[in-house]
């Protein structure tokens, strides 16, 4: 069991939480080229160690959350609260 | 090698003389300074690749290097099924090409896979599945493969131990019934491609982690491991789960995620469910292994990981659905669980192909879909490797799809690995 330490709501299991993916891809512009959304879309770093992501705290106060976590030992060692749901 | 073939007489020779004659399966060769290709991987897509390059095109010059010991990856974590009833243009002919190869391998290796066709059903629990599962089949038979759609009461016939009372919380109304497929010992398919590939000249090198790329300005020319460079031709990646991870190395990202997937035992029973059933409405198989455990699964833990074990979430997810599809083996104890690593891709589909970096070739994104794999995956891989071009049963399975916009996206969940 993960344990997500919202920093709204305090130490909760990640079945609160959805799980939104890598949080370090940033959306291109809308007339950017397809090769920039192409790359946002569809291509991750997809890290073996520590990575940056999404969580919504979807059961809880349903803030979005930039969760840095490690992908081998799943521990978790910072939890910041996005002022603007995904986009940071 | 020299290695000699399995009979009913050698059998019954050995049995005679206390088992004392039997030669070891495979060599254990020092690595050589080149080969004409290296495989990176040894499971069953890396042995099945390295066979196949030796048998059906002529190049015996081949390394397969695995980090670890054969099978030791996601060819040992599976829950060992094989079926073809896939939908999507590019997936369907190459799945049923592997499930045409799994009916002949065992005497095709001379190596027992233990292929039991017992028989799959995907049940139905509303409506809507029914209609899909309709579609499905009707694709299915429209290109030669086996699919018939049953009736509740058809189902009940084959297996009365499911919930069929008035209390069930997803009512059974019907499966897609596949009864060419079933089940193969995960292990022994390692063991009998990797048997099969030394008989023909492939060295399988153990104990041998890949590091990093040889390169030749863009092109690769081999690869560093622990046991020192090691040059070649061509370099052909199987190392489904850590894709990312080694493509990486060579400069490149994918449209891959590494997610885990959960695998339970149960304790031993006497024969109980003898067919393979999947399940929509709570995404769970299960099957009974000869050993009589109970072998099940269900959904991916739902978030990047290279850990190969599971959390309890999915532990309880997956026991609710069992004993709500099955009540009778609420009291059976599950006494093993295991994980292993899914690469998951941004269709659902893997990728057979080339790739932009000279000499570098990627067996990858198996997603759900590796074990069955096996075989055509093995065959194709290969195929790519010696004609610098896909066979026609993965020329859709390729690594610019999703920038083409040609997916492959069998369940229509969009690019979100974790959903496929």
């Amino acid at each position: 069991m993960l344990i997500i330490h919202c920093p709204l709501c305090g130490p909760r299991a990640d079945k609160e939480f959805t799980y939104g993916g890598d949080a370090n891809r940033t959306r291109p512009s809308d007339d950017a080229d397809e090769a920039a959304w192409y790359d946002y879309v569809f291509l991750r770093d997809n890290p073996k160690g520590w990575h940056i992501e999404f969580w919504q705290h979807a059961q809880g106060c349903r803030a979005w959350l930039k969760v840095e976590r490690h992908t081998v030992t799943h521990e978790i060692r910072k939890v910041t609260a996005c002022r603007n749901g995904r986009n940071g | 090698m020299g290695m000699s073939t399995y009979s009913a007489f050698s059998l019954f020779r050995e049995a005679l003389s206390g088992h004392k004659g039997w030669e070891r399966v495979w060599r254990d060769p020092e690595p050589k300074p080149e080969y004409d290709v290296i495989v990176v991987g040894g499971g069953g897509h890396g042995l099945a690749t390295a066979y196949y390059l030796a048998k059906n095109h002529g190049i015996h010059n081949v390394a397969v290097l695995e980090k670890g010991w054969l099978g030791g990856g996601n060819t040992g974590r599976n829950t060992t099924i094989i079926r073809s009833n896939y939908m999507i243009d590019g997936n369907t002919h190459f799945y049923e090409w592997s499930l045409k190869l799994w009916e002949g391998l065992s005497q095709d290796l001379n190596f027992n896979a233990m292929v039991s066709q017992r028989g799959q059903l995907n049940l139905v629990s509303t409506p809507a599945q029914w209609d899909a599962a309709a579609r499905r089949g009707n694709v299915m038979r429209a290109c030669g493969i086996d699919a018939e759609l049953l009736s509740r009461e058809e189902v009940r016939t084959i297996v009365p131990y499911l919930d069929y009372s008035g209390n069930a919380r997803f009512p059974v109304l019907g499966a897609l019934w596949q009864a060419r497929a079933g089940t193969a010992r995960h292990d022994a398919v390692a063991w009998g491609f990797a048997r099969a590939a030394d008989k023909r000249g492939v060295d399988i090198i153990q104990n041998c982690e890949v590091l990093g790329f040889a390169r030749d300005g863009d092109a690769v020319t081999g690869v560093a491991t622990t046991r020192g460079v090691i040059k070649a031709k061509k370099v052909g990646l199987a190392v489904a789960g850590h894709t990312g991870h080694l493509a990486e190395k060579a400069g490149l990202r994918l449209p891959i995620e590494s997610h885990k997937l959960q695998a339970f035992v149960s304790e031993g029973i006497k024969p109980f469910i003898d067919h393979v059933i999947g399940w929509g409405a709570h995404h769970f198989y299960i099957s009974q292994s000869d050993k009589g455990g109970l072998v099940y699964g269900g959904d991916l833990d739902g978030y990047n990981s290279y850990a190969q074990r599971g959390n309890l979430p999915i532990i309880e997810d997956v026991a609710q659905a069992a004993c709500a599809l099955i009540p009778s083996i609420r009291n059976l104890r599950m006494v093993r669980h295991w994980a292993g690593i899914m690469d998951m891709t941004m269709d659902g589909s893997p990728i057979i192909d080339k790739t932009p970096v000279p000499g570098l070739y990627l067996n990858g994104g198996w997603c759900y879909g590796g074990f069955k794999a096996t075989p055509a995956s093995g065959w194709c891989f290969a195929h790519t490797i010696a004609r610098d071009e896909p066979h026609a049963f993965n020329a859709k399975l390729r690594f610019d799809r999703f920038r083409r916009g040609v997916h492959i996206d069998e369940k229509g969940m969009g690019p979100n690995p974790a959903l496929h």
